[in-house]
């Protein structure tokens, strides 16, 4: 697994693409903090972006890799190799670099910036865990649903429409449920709703961090108040790794069973 | 060496493989070369993926040298196979892949001929996203032949090639026979079969239809080459 790790790994990294991501976070990261110069409001800004952006493209980069690698997919399967060590190791060698990009793109500037000095290191840790998470889980995604669609256009339509969904529907139909029901005790169906949504539990999980309850929004109140802020961190934790868990897995038994 | 009994293979409600029965073997140490032909969408490259294991059948049994293949992956050590497309990785350079596939497969490798042979130096350190369709088919064919493999599969071998490096394909494969290796090709060019290969297995609708020498088929159809020969079966059989 490890061998195919590491030639995905390489592949991707001597690709434009994965310097176009990490320049983006590395701009962006010394814009905000040399411009804001407050290291807590930059971490905000910068989670707004990453519980959007990172799924995205981890997304889109899941599902294209998947299919440009096709053929040379079809070349590893007539080797001598497990099926799982060959798309596990893909997966890994995606996941692993573009996490790379954002831990070093973002790293860079906040190190420049004195961030060992400050009290902020543990809120600047917990961007990075999160963007991690949410690369690991939109990549293991988006390689469940490529490996479910022959057809790389419906694919596609597939990914970005998990994604949106993720990133912005599921947030409207919520908002609808809580007005609609709102004569009705919702505190259940909201933490429940919430851990079914990735994006939602890391925009949680750093906001208790951040410890700004103004910003929690209900489902945040609601999470602070159920489990008080360490043991909401650890819950939303271990969502998240479920998060990573379950499609990973899924990718494991789809590929025993899939026809190239 | 290859037998397969009753393989079924169904992709969603079309049956591509029926009730297949196949056994191919050399005889003695001479090496042989089988071509498996049949009309579009007959099943030769389910067939030859099932043998890969990168078809699972939903039926049936294939045993290679007396032992089950299914759902193992160590016996692909012992099988050199020809994807139809050439396409790899574009990041990586043509001395990287080479080097990633021999680090992949635990035996001793001769690429330095083939690379001689193929004139491949001046690609070497070429990323392979830029090279042309016959180079990519070079450098995959030379993937293929570098290891000593006693079974060989060939998924149209010929595809891309200037007639220069088709001669040394053409080369490379008689000369793997000569080492007494069973190779499997499927081809849609009928010179090059007729030239290459001992026997023919051609199948039709999923089914093995006629397995036999170049002349048995000629007599059986009564034709003096192989394409007349070919179409006759298939004229005959969709009246």
């Amino acid at each position: 697994m490890f061998k195919i790790l590491k030639y995905s790994f390489y592949d991707l990294m001597r690709s434009s693409w994965s310097y176009v991501y990490f320049l983006f976070y590395l701009g962006l990261g010394s814009v905000l903090l040399f411009l804001n110069n407050d290291v807590s409001k930059a971490v905000i800004t910068l989670m707004n972006i990453i519980v959007v952006l990172t799924p995205l493209i981890g997304t889109i980069f899941g599902v294209m890799y998947y299919y440009n690698s096709r053929e040379f997919t079809e070349l590893l399967l007539a080797q001598p190799l497990k099926r799982s060590t060959i798309f596990i190791g893909q997966y890994l060698g995606v996941a692993i670099s573009l996490a790379m990009s954002l831990v070093i793109g973002l790293g860079i500037p906040f190190f420049a910036y004195g961030l060992l000095q400050s009290t902020e290191i543990f809120n600047f840790l917990s961007l990075i865990i999160v963007g991690t998470f949410l690369t690991f889980i939109f990549t293991a995604l988006a390689f469940n649903i490529a490996l479910s669609n022959e057809n790389k256009i419906k694919g596609f339509g597939y990914a970005i429409l998990l994604w949106l969904f993720l990133a912005v529907i599921y947030d409207g139909l919520f908002l609808i449920s809580l007005v609609v029901f709102q004569d009705y005790p919702l505190d259940k169906l909201s933490l429940t709703a919430t851990m079914f949504n990735p994006i939602d539990l890391s925009r949680i999980l750093i906001l208790l961090k951040l410890d700004i309850s103004a910003l929690l929004g209900y489902t945040g109140a609601i999470f602070q108040q159920f489990f008080g802020t360490n043991l909401g961190m650890i819950s939303s934790l271990a969502a998240l790794l479920i998060w990573v868990i379950f499609p990973v897995y899924r990718i494991y038994k789809k590929s025993a069973k899939k026809d190239f | 060496m290859i037998e397969i009994k009753n393989l079924h293979k169904k992709f969603g409600k079309v049956e591509v493989l029926k009730d297949l029965n196949l056994s191919i073997s050399s005889k003695a140490t001479n090496g042989a070369i089988f071509a498996v032909l049949g009309p579009n969408g007959s099943g030769k490259t389910t067939l030859i993926k099932s043998i890969l294991g990168m078809v699972i059948p939903n039926q049936g049994q294939i045993e290679i040298n007396g032992q089950s293949v299914l759902k193992k992956y160590h016996y692909r050590n012992d099988i050199n196979y020809l994807p139809q497309i050439a396409n790899f990785p574009s990041n990586l350079s043509v001395k990287e892949l080479i080097k990633m596939v021999k680090n992949l497969r635990p035996k001793p490798a001769s690429d330095k001929n083939f690379i001689q042979l193929f004139g491949l130096e001046p690609f070497l350190d070429k990323k392979l996203g830029n090279l042309s369709g016959g180079t990519k088919q070079k450098v995959n064919i030379l993937l293929t032949f570098m290891f000593d493999c006693e079974l060989i599969i060939l998924d149209e071998p010929t595809t891309g090639l200037d007639p220069l490096s088709l001669i040394n394909l053409k080369k490379i494969i008689i000369a793997e026979k000569q080492k007494g290796k069973t190779i499997l090709i499927t081809s849609h060019i009928m010179s090059f079969v007729e030239e290459m290969a001992d026997e023919i297995v051609f199948l039709l609708d999923g089914k093995i239809y006629f397995k036999g020498t170049l002349d048995a088929i000629k007599k059986e159809t009564q034709q003096t080459d192989l394409a007349h020969a070919i179409a006759t079966i298939l004229t005959k059989e969709h009246v």
